[in-house]
């Protein structure tokens, strides 16, 4: 039982799945409930996360391999808001559609639950099980649509992400080869203690562990897919993709890296690879993300760039806080802050794809004459993405910046403080279009319930802009369970 | 001679770049998924030469991952067929060299 009430948050959520498939196959006729029924779930989800911080009683069950701490709790708020916000923002799109609703909101609630378990596996097997019961409903459903993109951005990021897990296997399986173990702080112990003669065998593992991983954070040279799949996929899946996915694989990198790669000896090596990658990620996803005219394609290269800048808190490990490490909070903090500024930029987009029938940046022109309150929350988002105050994009750069600074890695902040200036010109471009292009078009309204998540991402944007302290404490919290290690 | 763990981390390791070689070079989407699934048997392979070879706290541990890595393998490729079949359907051919509607 006990380990039950553990799993809690996820096993609700995969119950709120079922539930809507069975109300779709019996009373077919109240279709308009599904979401609400997918909503209900979620925040029953984030009740139950809610009481264990509150019993404080965080433990590890299933033999060491699963934990619920302070680091999972973070993560499950983060994933149980995205997808609330998700869900509200395709319920337009989804009626539109017609058919298969059951299926597409009990797929990304399945998706949810694995990001969920994700943010808890403490053991290789499991969090391979984890990523592939959140990638497989993903790959599905950014193929729902059916139709020629659509599909072909399914089998594109099917075919590419079962390539990458099987180099993550590979990888794994020479780690257990190595340490005879797949429980992660198990594996630390034995590198720490017989690791450094191996040191070559471990690099070679740690490698191909992070391709792996760098498929799913969408880092340079794996990020391939991330403009086809952005601009394929139906856009509501787009904005889960890539706030949802890439959070969850930074918060497994995290604590695999941390809690079984700890070791002095083999951190420093892979600190230097995390360095170097996120320098070429950030300058390639920015030069990309200039010339396009598409916005989800844009938004998809930024996505490159951002993951370039999480990557500088996963190099700067060696910077150390009070009793926490930097580096880590620094991630923590930037994914929450991306969460919602990027999935504020993608519910606009929503919106006004919709209303337009258009993804193309020049027919954002004048955009600000025809739904002004969507204009200004587009581009409130937009400036967050570019780090300018006062928004919570502004402090969590920062705040990653101050990171890498203390890990003496002054020449790849400056390289991520150029490439702000560079991603500045795409953004902003897009803004300029907004409030001083012209246009004949007619004004449009928006739904109330894409307008309720708008409102919300972009609340919270401008919330924690004003005032990050609560975040930053939770943020640094959550990472004092690597501590000491 | 005996045939000890190295020998079958030679052939793994083998196995594995022959998949990934086929997964890369193939142009048919079915040929790239025989490549993965090469390279996920050359995987259970060097998991399991490993349970059985090595002084383990947990031998356990890589059978069990075996049977986790085929049972997934399972579902990838269900869903990678319904994929295929789809855009057959769209367009009459698999052939990945073709996907090119997403372009900038």
């Amino acid at each position: 039982m006990n380990a039950l009430d553990v799993v809690g948050p996820q096993l609700i959520i995969l119950i709120a799945a079922g539930l809507i498939l069975l109300t779709e196959g019996i009373f077919g006729r109240y279709r308009r409930i599904l979401p609400y029924i997918a909503l209900a779930g979620l925040v029953a989800s984030a009740a139950w996360t809610t009481s264990w911080v509150i019993r404080d009683d965080y433990q590890t069950i299933f033999d060491g391999t699963f934990s619920l701490d302070q680091y999972a709790v973070f993560f499950y708020y983060v994933f149980a808001g995205v997808t609330a916000l998700v869900v509200l923002a395709s319920v337009d799109w989804v009626d539109r559609v017609g058919r298969r609703q059951a299926e597409y909101y009990a797929l990304v609630l399945t998706a949810t639950a694995g990001l969920m378990f994700l943010a808890g596996a403490r053991d290789l097997i499991t969090i391979f099980i984890a990523l592939e019961l959140s990638s497989i409903p993903q790959y599905i459903l950014a193929g729902w649509q059916k139709d020629r993109r659509s599909s072909e951005a399914g089998l594109k990021y099917l075919l590419l992400g079962a390539i990458s897990s099987a180099v993550l296997l590979y990888g794994m399986a020479l780690i257990y080869g190595f340490t005879g173990t797949t429980i992660l702080p198990e594996i630390g112990r034995v590198i720490a203690a017989e690791g450094e003669e191996n040191r070559a065998l471990l690099i070679v593992a740690v490698t191909m562990l992070i391709a792996g991983f760098g498929f799913k954070m969408a880092v340079v040279p794996f990020q391939m897919w991330v403009p086809d799949v952005y601009q394929g996929a139906p856009t509501p899946v787009t904005a889960f993709l890539s706030v949802g996915s890439k959070a969850a694989a930074f918060a497994v990198v995290i604590r695999v890296f941390f809690e079984g790669l700890g070791a002095d000896f083999i951190s420093s090596d892979w600190a230097n690879i995390f360095a170097v990658l996120a320098a070429v990620t950030m300058t390639v996803g920015n030069v990309m993300a200039i010339v396009q005219s598409d916005i989800k394609r844009m938004l998809g290269y930024s996505s490159v760039a951002q993951a370039g800048t999480f990557l500088i808190g996963l190099a700067a490990v060696s910077a150390t806080g009070d009793g926490f490490t930097l580096g880590a909070s620094a991630v923590l903090l930037f994914v929450a802050a991306y969460a919602f500024t990027n999935l504020g930029a993608f519910v606009a987009v929503i919106a006004i794809s919709q209303r337009i029938g258009s993804d193309q940046i020049a027919d954002y022109s004048g955009m600000w004459k025809r739904a002004p309150l969507l204009a200004a929350a587009l581009a409130f988002c937009l400036i967050s993405l570019t780090g300018i105050p006062p928004t919570a994009g502004f402090w969590a750069k920062l705040y990653i910046f101050n990171a890498g600074i203390h890990a003496d890695l002054a020449w790849l902040v400056i390289i991520a403080v150029l490439n702000t200036v560079v991603s500045g010109y795409y953004y902003l471009g897009v803004v300029r279009q907004m409030f001083l292009g012209d246009t004949q078009e007619r004004p449009f309204r928006v739904s109330p319930t894409i307008g309720v998540s708008l409102a919300v991402t972009t609340a919270g944007v401008l919330v924690f802009g004003i005032l990050p302290a609560p975040l930053i404490d939770a943020a640094q919290e959550a990472v004092q369970i690597f501590a000491g290690q | 001679m005996t045939i000890g763990l190295e020998e079958f981390l030679i052939v793994g390791s083998l196995l594995f770049c022959m998949g990934l070689l086929i997964a890369l070079s193939k142009r048919n989407a079915i040929g790239v998924l025989i490549g993965v699934e090469v390279m996920l048997n050359a995987v259970n392979l060097t998991l399991l030469s490993f349970a059985r070879f090595t002084e383990s706290a947990q031998p356990i541990a890589g059978h069990t991952f075996v049977v986790f890595v085929i049972t997934v393998a399972a579902a990838e490729v269900a869903v990678a067929l319904a994929l295929a079949i789809l855009i057959y359907r769209n367009r009459e051919t698999v052939d990945v060299d073709q996907f090119t509607l997403l372009r900038s």
